[in-house]
């Protein structure tokens, strides 16, 4: 196997030989010292990546799944609209709240007498507008590239737009152009929901109180969760973000315990929480049966209440009895398959645990925009570089809060605990992994065609830029993003939905029946004479 | 049709060192335009007689896609074609992309005709960004002069500026035509400028004198050929006029290091006391 990953990479010139092959590693866990792999570091300029930008990070991912404020996207209007629900955040009114205003999108759309006169007076403008036909409590602004180079103070009209009308307004740097990927709007969104929305509300909490982070609710994920954690008996005071809102934000601070799903996007929320307010964190996943059980138990270990885990132990009999059939009945379809995976930072990782639940191997799997600690665990994180693009994304530093700091378990039970459950702790993904499966960071085009000849997975699960290119090469591919138009996936109903779709796509006899060009037709052949600099 | 673009520090006198220039070559027959891509607005002024000109971004900004030739260029003392390119109020938005957009709207609107000798761009400063480089991007302007006095600064921008020239030689095909020394009356100023103009591979192409003319014909919204034609300093920018007219060295300049230039100025800009 290592000659095969030589022989891919060697097709390189030579430096970007020696910068891809530090990014893909094959695993083997007997080695003296941990393996370590390069991650979140630029892509060469000329390869096909299928990473996003910091806007697509900030907006997208992060802030664009909160319910109850108006997101403005200030620039051109290609970044509102392309950023505008494809992920299938999903998102509907509960109790008594009012407003959902996802349906909507927002822009300012600049123009080219924008850029040149600033664009700040059609900012204002737009705000002036939705605060009088929507009524919003709160709105975000979100930067794009052109307002950055132009200037735009978009920290100022915040505040004017606070004064002016008295609502939450509250801005986001993301221009696209910063950091390597949309990992760093993900921070500078985190940045400024612990700087602006937690610790601002004062919510009675109950006594098993609990934050899920790094939730979207793509196609009705967070639902599935929120409902299994309710049947228990948990007090879930906000998800971030999906389906969320700045009202349950606002009393985040209260929970005496924050799950973590996608660690990558949300970390630095749970570690700032953990800093100012005290609450510690529990690395769970809610991908996979068996996953949701060991999550839900590892949950129910740090409260520590016998009826709290024979209230666990019930939900989770319950749920399997009604779930594990369905699965039964789809998993001879999937045994012994293989898959490969290459999304987001942390899914890739999360679906081992599905696939493991199917009786399937994951081959290959690869972040898009992972740092270090996502593949190599968080023990790694003194150990990381910083590099220039890092240190150009604002790191907060925060001290413990003198009314609101409170620690929920003594420190020595917390030292116990840990030894037994991911407290405060993420593993990463390379640890999970076989012995001769593939790690591969940031792959792009040649890379997912040469491993698919190679490797011949009978999924790859992936998103929509590498969806078509997987289909043609005759492999079922399955969007991790969006699921394509299914859902959820999540929890132990979801689970159920994901062995369907699955199951589906691997007996759908379309992928005997393609006949790609390169089967019938001579290809043309290129060979690499020298590198131009 | 030459295109000429004239650079250099903020406040070295290029506006006024344009006007007085074209005033020279109009009074030669030529046929001028002078596009101002200063978002001041003020490139214009003596050749109109004032500040009578509403600019290219102004119109289309309020006009919006509206607008016609007439209203943005208007014809001065000796004929001189004058347009301004404007911009934004300063510290919001972005001048240089204003100066694109602009010279874009002229070029559609069909303001460079064929009868024209030479097209003049008074570009703003140092060569802050690439709107501001617009002129000598993409082939427009051909010929660049840059003003400069004996001073430490002005030579520093000027080095700066050949910087930019120098990039853009090679792709737009620019070519410094020479520096343009507007006086300041500092010691060993034209020794200073001759060895910093033959250091960068270029000439100095002419040493305007520091008169009080000059401020009298500004103060009266006037070039200095219009105002007093039979003064020294009218004779001085018709001295300028024909050298840039007669002009042939063009050369794709060769900026120096820092330590270079301090060395020039340590050679010729101190006088021995």
């Amino acid at each position: 196997m290592k000659d095969v990953v030589n022989k891919i990479v060697d097709k390189y010139p030579a430096s970007v030989f020696k910068n891809r092959k530090q990014h893909i590693v094959l695993v083997d866990h007997d080695t003296e010292e941990p393996q370590t792999i390069t991650a979140n570091t630029r892509t060469i300029p000329g390869i096909i990546t299928s990473r996003g930008c910091c806007y697509a990070g900030c907006k997208g991912v992060v802030i664009g799944p909160i319910k109850d404020a108006i997101t403005i996207t200030h620039g051109p209007i290609g970044c509102a609209y392309y950023s505008w629900l494809t992920r299938r955040n999903k998102a509907k009114l509960e109790g008594n709240e009012t407003d959902n205003f996802l349906q909507y999108c927002f822009s300012t759309d600049l123009q080219e007498g924008d850029i040149v006169f600033g664009g700040e007076k059609k900012l204002k403008q737009a705000i002036t507008e939705v605060v009088e036909t929507f009524h919003p409590k709160n709105i975000m602004i979100c930067s794009t590239c052109p307002v950055g180079l132009i200037g735009d103070d978009i920290n100022a009209v915040a505040t004017w737009a606070e004064a002016q009308y008295g609502i939450t307004v509250i801005p986001f740097s993301c221009e696209g152009y910063k950091g390597v990927t949309q990992s760093a709007g993900h921070h500078i969104a985190n940045n400024q929901i612990i700087k602006k929305i937690v610790g601002t509300g004062n919510r009675e909490v109950g006594k098993y109180s609990i934050n899920i982070l790094g939730e979207y609710n793509i196609g009705g994920d967070s639902w599935e969760i929120e409902r299994v954690l309710k049947k228990i008996g948990y007090d879930v005071v906000s998800v971030m973000t999906g389906n969320g809102s700045v009202e349950n934000m606002s009393n985040a601070h209260k929970a005496n315990l924050n799950l973590v799903q996608c660690y990558r996007s949300i970390n630095y929320i749970a570690d700032m929480i953990n800093t100012k307010y005290g609450a510690d964190w529990l690395k769970v996943n809610f991908i996979g049966l068996q996953s949701c059980v060991d999550s839900l138990r590892d949950l129910a270990k740090y409260f520590d209440d016998p009826a709290l885990v024979a209230r666990t132990e019930a939900v989770i009999a319950e749920e399997l009895a009604e779930v594990q059939p369905i699965i039964e009945k789809y998993r001879p379809v999937c045994e012994g398959k293989t898959a490969a995976m290459y999304v987001g930072g942390s899914r890739a990782l999360h679906y081992q645990y599905m696939f493991n639940d199917l009786g399937m191997d994951t081959v290959l799997a690869g972040f898009e925009f992972a740092h270090r600690d996502d593949y190599e665990g968080s023990d790694v994180i003194p150990f990381i570089k910083e590099d220039a693009d890092s240190k150009n994304i604002e790191s907060l530093h925060l001290e413990p809060d003198e009314q609101k700091y409170r620690l929920f378990i003594p420190r020595e039970k917390f030292e116990k605990l840990r030894q037994e459950i991911p407290l405060n702790y993420f593993g990463g993904m390379i640890k999970f992994m076989n012995n001769g499966s593939v790690v591969v960071d940031d792959i792009n085009h040649y890379e997912i065609d040469e491993f698919i000849k190679i490797l011949k997975p009978d999924i790859f699960c992936a998103g929509i830029k590498e969806k078509y290119q997987i289909h043609k090469m005759g492999v079922f591919s399955k969007q991790l993003h969006s699921y394509d138009y299914s859902g959820p996936y999540a929890g132990f109903k979801g689970a159920a939905n994901f062995a369907r779709d699955i199951a589906m796509g691997l007996t759908a006899p379309v992928w005997n029946m393609i006949q790609p060009p390169w089967k019938t037709e001579p290809m043309l052949e290129g060979y690499y004479i020298k590198e131009v600099v | 049709m030459r295109q000429i673009a004239i650079y250099g520090k903020g406040g070295i006198g290029k506006s006024t060192t344009t006007q007085n220039l074209t005033a020279g070559l109009g009074e030669m027959g030529k046929h001028i335009m002078i596009v101002g891509c200063d978002p001041k607005a003020d490139s214009t002024r003596l050749v109109l007689g004032g500040l009578a000109q509403k600019s290219v971004l102004d119109t289309l900004r309020e006009e919006g896609e509206e607008v016609e030739l007439d209203s943005i260029l208007k014809p001065g003392v000796f004929g001189i074609r004058c347009v301004e390119s404007g911009g934004p109020e300063p510290g919001v938005g972005c001048a240089g992309r204003g100066i694109i957009t602009s010279i874009n709207m002229l070029e559609s609107l069909g303001a460079y005709t064929s009868d024209l000798d030479y097209v003049f761009y008074d570009v703003l400063g140092d060569v802050v960004c690439g709107g501001f480089a617009m002129p000598i991007r993409e082939g427009k302007a051909q010929e660049i002069y840059i003003v400069a006095s004996g001073e430490m600064m002005a030579l520093y921008a000027a080095n700066n500026i050949c910087k930019g020239v120098q990039k853009y030689a090679n792709t737009g095909g620019c070519r410094l035509g020479g520096i343009i020394c507007n006086s300041r009356k500092v010691d060993g100023e034209k020794e200073l400028l001759e060895a910093f103009a033959q250091e960068l591979g270029s000439q100095l192409i002419y040493f305007v004198p520091r008169d009080n003319m000059v401020q009298r014909a500004e103060i009266n919204k006037s070039t200095v050929i219009a105002f007093e034609p039979e003064c020294d300093q009218a004779a001085a920018y018709r001295g300028l006029a024909n050298a840039i007219d007669s002009n042939d060295m063009f050369v794709v300049p060769k900026p120096m290091v820092q330590d270079r230039l301090e060395e020039i100025l340590m050679e010729h800009g101190i006088l021995d006391i």
